[in-house]
């Protein structure tokens, strides 16, 4: 049933008329139809923002406005602000200040600070503040934000400033990203999941017949409609044993074993009749008993993995002091801004698969797709897009993708698919969900010699591509940056009936983070030791460097090359005021407050996974295309590759382009995970641009005719060293080698190199995290007032990215630490499903982080130099908060759990009275 | 997330409004700011049949002293009241002080007064004033209107005394309270209070306690007054051992009904937050 209105519009000035269906939000009349895709939809329930538009010059969320409600009125979105082209001063000052990463929030935030300067030019820090809490950012930690809304309200935005800090900006900021859901094809069916809603049953029967007659309905398929073996393949491996028996089938044949997991799909006309048709599919079941938790009586781990080195026994039989915690990480994760969504267009006559929106690791989902589908490699392209966020869970080969392109090939139509919010909180990796026992051996002068970890690792349902990684990863990183002679680790893997799990931002790490800090904490406070001393006893030192230490992580040992570990934390420790806000805590306990600071050290890694691509092509106009396999999230590695290479070939950043993976202009690639873009795809770029210099030179050498040694490169030209006018541009460099190339020396036509980086060993990067929290003790909640974090990043390419990346990664720490828990009811109904109940923090929740940045561990192993720092903001935020808690509330090691919500305290508290 | 389908109708008088909705019958429902409307539309757990949009209707959009009664228009936005210390007049600041509790600034801008009444959400800061300050609830049908007492009008989770065909138009505060105040706790900035406090009283010459008024959200499928801690302050002096009585007696008479773990920290804040409410209350309008 629909119910069609002509409404007249007038859109940034323009006057529209649409027919329109009544339930149409504005928010997808101005996407879907009038093809304005710069205002985004982050949750489509009011909570963050990201579609606000103005409407009649008041900021609305356009997600919670039907479109036949806005007849007659005007509407300004996004594409409205930049005056042919050129920035505002709102625009610029976002650019400047950092006020964005991914840019899948932006639009919402310049909407609400253009009605805000309209109406007050001079506005308060205060109303700033408000505005900036109104909408939710996922990777900035809302600093940028602030400080651009302050510089834009008092005048200080460069306007027209000729280079935005990164490449990525200006399109972000005009409403000119192209996110998936701003891919339509011609002719393209909409894809509908039908999902479990039971945690744990056998399927009776899938009765669609009702969803099949609907008008707009292509089909309703079940798996009984699939392919033998539609299974979802490990990524990383490999491992011990056989792990097909947890591996996710594409769609649930015989039984569903989590609420969300794929039963049928719905191919339909319209998103809003895929959806109306889901609703009619009619699954009968008959439940068993769910497994929720792996403590449960009778719960046996799927896969238990064992690592270690020494003898931990014989430690701790000799030990002055065995200190042990029982401590556990609640189940939270990414949670991007942009939901996950994919469009597949299967050209029948060429055999050729497009693919948009799997932004992570294309050239590997490319390899599984083909094995999948039955196709060779080359006959499918994935595109690359911008993407609102990955933090690990986004552009992993979910059953989504794999069902997307099988049905675009089956119904040869473009098929496309856009997770709900509600989906996404059910259906992509949730991660973290970790208790464990660890017990330390310990001297009487606080040397710790040896761990006992005892890790229970709840994965979900399912192994999806991660495998093992997460469990590996927290035995293999837990003992950190510290001296110990005996680890004895055991990790059981239990598969529970709920969201299946991977990696999030410093996945294992935060985990093992939390437990490690935890324990020593308590030793010093069982010793009476302070507990920075006793970090210092046991950090290693530079002349133990490098450091191996034989348990794997994604098949390398840990070898930590380079570091100074006492440097970073003292130096932190002094820029911070430490020692101030020790003071100024214990001062205002005097007055009654709860307020108390705490810190963590923790070890994070980056790299691994064994090479990556670059090419560059001289384009006919002189400029240069640099192609890498690594993905665009968010993470600004465009601006990395051409900054990369603008610094190897001298030329200006206007001048080079970038396009992050496509799986047609490089042939392999590693993607963009574990902080690995600017190790891998940095170093292969600027391989590319040494070798694209020779090459220019050489070329140039035969033109000019002079000796290749006797000529530099600048300017995008080339020119003889003192001569200046013997010059010849890259534009005429690339037009002559075709002809040049024609017959003499062999070479082939064109200015295009490809170079691969192969095999740089996992790097260690490190840091400090400290927090100043209150209590609130009439509600038990925690308040962030301070928050640093000092890191080595071994060589900063783009030190403004590199605080990007750390505060932005502390404010999802944090949430982790307080605000974010996937929690389930006892029959396994979960109950963070919306955005309500999910609590992604707020400005207002998030301290302005400040940071300790050290340049100084330079990595060995690549020729930048560089540590990646995509995850240390995040690591250690669990346990410098508990920390912080704990002395807040003057009880070592009282908080054993996160999130520290305020029944958890409460209940701490209520023992107290 | 898309809505179930739905008949759209724009309205451009309530009388129109009142037809409409008749003539749709049970399953349509008036749209003012949408803001909580259409958030449930979207999960699918409203599916009206048919719209009427009032939002337009210019008529409901008041906000205005008539002797010592506020008026405010169903259609009122949150963020008019926010901004409108001034038409609500003296003795209504706490109104004012209270909207910016509300979600956002967007969402304020949207949202409507009367939305928000008919709504109904046990902790929603209109539904505790209204319960606090006495108000009167205007509502209008067909064949005219009647007066229900916020005391009256919420009959129990997300349900109230309206008939499906009867519109809110008004809502009216009898008379002006200078010793009021709301506090409330949320985890998230914006979010909905887990348990909110509206209060209200006077104070006679010697400083006593009268007429007073304490109601909590968020702890029953309704906005709840606590009559037992009311009288137990009625004649008591103003101050804060005779305040944290009567929250104690609160926290113990609602607390009851409510599980362990959630229930203790709800608990805890109706005490602690009663104690504050009562204490800004009455020391009167700051400034
Ligand atoms: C992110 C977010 C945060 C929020 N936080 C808060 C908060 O902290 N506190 C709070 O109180 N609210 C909050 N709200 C809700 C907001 O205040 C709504 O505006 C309000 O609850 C409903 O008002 P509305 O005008 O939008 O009503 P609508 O959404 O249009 O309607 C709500 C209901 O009332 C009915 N209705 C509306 N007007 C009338 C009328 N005149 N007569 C009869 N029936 C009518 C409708 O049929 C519908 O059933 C929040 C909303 C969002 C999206
Ligand atoms: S508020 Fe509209 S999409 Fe989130
Ligand atoms: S930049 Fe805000 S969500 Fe990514």
């Amino acid at each position: 049933m629909s119910d069609l209105h002509l409404i007249a519009i007038t859109v940034n000035g323009e006057a529209h008329e649409v027919a329109v269906d009544s339930r149409r939000t504005l928010a997808d009349v101005l996407r879907h139809d009038l093809r304005l895709t710069g205002t985004h939809l982050g949750c489509e329930h009011g909570v963050c923002g990201a579609c606000t538009v103005l409407l009649d010059g008041s900021p609305v969320r356009s997600c919670l406005v039907f479109g036949v409600q806005a007849d007659g009125m005007e509407v300004e979105t996004v594409e409205g602000l930049a005056d042919d082209g050129t920035l505002g001063p709102l625009q610029q000052a976002f650019s400047e200040e950092g006020g964005l990463q991914c840019g899948f929030c932006t639009p919402g935030f310049l909407m609400l600070g253009t009605a805000l300067l309209r109406e007050h030019p001079d506005p308060t820090e205060e109303e700033i503040d408000d505005l900036v809490a109104a909408n939710l950012c996922r990777c900035t930690g809302y600093a940028g934000i602030r400080r651009a809304l302050l510089k834009a309200a008092r005048g200080g935005a460069t306007e027209g400033w000729p280079e935005p800090a990164r490449v990525e900006d200006p399109r972000l900021l005009t409403g000119g990203g192209r996110f998936v859901d701003d891919v339509d094809r011609a002719g393209q069916l909409w894809m509908r999941v039908v999902r479990a809603d039971l945690a744990a049953a056998e399927i009776v029967e899938i009765d669609a017949e009702a969803a099949r007659q609907m008008e707009g309905v292509v089909a309703v398929l079940d798996a009984t409609s699939l392919p033998d073996g539609f299974v979802i393949p490990i990524r990383l491996g490999p491992y011990e044993g056989d792990l097909t028996p947890f591996l996710q089938p594409v769609l649930a044949g015989a039984e569903v074993r989590y609420v969300g997991e794929p039963v049928a799909v719905v191919v339909a006309e319209d998103p809003y009749v895929a959806e109306d048709a889901a609703e009619r599919v009619v699954t009968r079941y008959a439940p068993r008993e769910p497994l929720l938790d792996s403590a449960q009586h009778g719960a046996e781990p799927a896969v238990t993995l064992r690592r270690g080195f020494g003898d931990a026994d014989a430690a701790f039989a000799a030990a002055d002091l065995v200190v042990e915690v029982d401590v556990r990480v609640g189940r939270h994760s990414a949670v991007p801004l942009e939901t996950r969504g994919l469009v597949a267009d299967w050209d029948t006559q060429a055999r050729h698969l497009t693919v948009w929106g799997a932004t992570k690791v294309p050239h590997f989902n490319r390899g599984a797709l083909a094995r999948l589908l039955g196709l060779g490699a080359e006959e499918i392209t994935i595109r690359a897009s911008d993407a609102g966020g990955g933090f690990g869970v986004r552009g992993e080969l979910y059953p989504e993708d794999v069902l997307v392109t099988w049905l675009a090939m089956r119904f040869e139509r473009p098929v496309k698919w856009i997770e709900d919010r509600s989906e996404h909180l059910v259906a992509t990796n949730h991660s973290r969900e970790q208790s464990r026992r660890l017990e330390g051996a310990f001297r009487e002068d606080g040397s710790l010699l040896a761990v006992r970890d005892r890790v229970r690792h709840d994965n979900g349902a399912y192994l999806r591509t991660h495998g093992l990684l997460v469990p590996e990863m927290t035995l293999g990183m837990l003992l950190g940056p510290y001296r110990v002679d005996g680890y004895d680790g055991e990790a059981q893997v239990f598969l529970t009936n709920k969201t299946p799990a991977g990696t999030y931002r410093a996945p294992g790490r935060y985990e093992a983070t939390f437990a490690r800090e935890r324990l020593l904490d308590k030793a010093a406070a069982a010793l009476g030791m302070d507990p920075i001393a006793l970090r210092r006893r046991n950090l290693l030192k530079a002349r133990e460097l490098p450091h191996h230490r034989p348990v794997p992580v994604l098949g390398h040992e840990v070898v930590i090359d380079d570091a100074d570990f006492a440097g970073l934390l003292a130096e932190t420790l002094k820029e911070s005021n430490w020692s101030g806000w020790k003071k100024e805590a214990a001062k205002l306990r005097g007055e009654g407050r709860a307020i108390g600071v705490g810190f963590a050290y923790f070890l994070e890694k980056s790299g691994g996974g064994g090479f990556e691509t670059a090419r560059i092509d001289v384009l006919a106009d002189g400029r240069l295309r640099v192609s890498s396999g690594a993905t665009s999230l968010g993470q600004g590695v465009e601006t990395v590759l051409a900054e990369v290479v603008c610094r190897e070939l001298d030329v200006a950043r206007a001048d080079v382009a970038v396009v992050a993976g496509d799986t047609d202009l490089v042939e392999a690639g590693g993607g963009s995970w574990a902080s690995r873009s600017t190790v891998y795809a940095g170093s292969a770029a600027q391989k590319a641009a040494q070798e694209l210099r020779a090459l220019l030179l050489e070329v140039a050498s035969e033109l000019l005719e002079a000796d290749a040694r006797d000529l530099e490169l600048g300017a995008g030209a080339v020119e003889v060293r003192g001569s200046p006018s013997s010059r010849i541009s890259f534009a005429e460099l690339a037009a002559r080698s075709d002809a040049l190339a024609n017959g003499r020396h062999g070479r082939p036509p064109g200015l295009s190199v490809t170079a691969t980086f192969t095999d740089a060993p996992m790097t260690y990067p490190y840091g400090v995290h400290l927090a100043q929290v209150e209590v609130d003790r009439r509600s038990g909640a925690v308040s962030v007032l301070r928050y640093h974090v000092g890191y080595d990043v071994g060589t900063a390419i783009s030190p403004r990215q590199v605080e990007g990346q750390l505060v932005g990664g502390a404010a999802q720490g944090i949430g982790g630490a307080l605000l974010e828990e996937f929690t389930y009811d006892e029959l396994g109904q979960p109950q963070s499903t919306t955005f309500i109940d999910y609590l992604l923090p707020t400005a207002a929740e998030v301290p302005d982080v400040t940071l300790t940045l050290l340049e100084r561990g330079r990595a060995k192993g690549n020729p930048l130099g560089a540590k990646g720092a995509g995850e240390g903001g995040t690591t250690a935020c669990g346990a410098a908060i508990a920390a912080a808690v704990d002395d807040a509330l003057q009880r070592p090691g009282a908080i054993l759990e996160l999130p520290i919500t305020p029944t958890r305290v409460m209940r701490l508290l209520a023992g107290e009275e | 997330m898309k809505p179930a389908p739905f008949a759209y109708h724009r309205v451009h008088s309530v009388e129109a409004a009142l037809e409409r909705l008749h003539e749709l019958g049970e399953e349509a429902k008036p749209i003012a700011g949408g803001q909580s409307l259409a958030p449930l539309m979207a999960f699918r757990l409203a599916r009206p049949t048919a719209l009427v949009d009032i939002s337009r209707l210019a008529e409901l959009a008041h906000l205005a002293r008539v002797g010592d009664e506020l008026r405010v228009g169903a259609l009122t936005r949150h963020a008019t009241v926010e901004s409108g210390a001034a038409q609500c007049g003296e003795g209504f600041e706490v109104l004012s002080r209270s909207a910016r509790f509300i979600g956002h600034g967007p969402i304020r801008r949207r949202g409507t007064f009367g939305g928000s009444l008919a709504h109904g959400d046990p902790s929603a800061e209109w539904c505790l004033l209204a319960l606090a300050l006495d108000a009167v609830v205007i509502a209008r049908d067909r064949a005219g209107e009647r007066a229900i007492d916020a005391g009256d009008f919420f009959t129990g989770y997300f349900s109230t005394a309206l008939a499906p065909d009867e519109l809110l138009v008004e809502v009216r505060f009898p008379r002006p309270r200078p010793h009021s105040s709301l506090k409330e706790f949320s985890r998230r900035r914006g979010d909905f209070a887990l348990v909110g406090v509206a209060v209200a009283l006077d104070l006679d010459r010697a400083g006593r306690c009268e007429d007073v008024r304490i109601a909590f959200g968020g702890v029953d499928d309704v906005p709840v007054r606590v009559a037992a801690a009311e009288r137990l302050l009625e004649g008591e002096p103003a101050e804060a051992d005779a305040f944290r009585a009567a929250a104690e007696l609160c926290g113990a008479e609602l607390g009851r009904g409510l599980g362990d773990e959630d229930g203790r920290l709800k608990r805890r804040l109706m005490v602690e937050l009663s104690v504050e409410a009562l204490g800004e209350a009455s020391a009167g309008v700051p400034g």
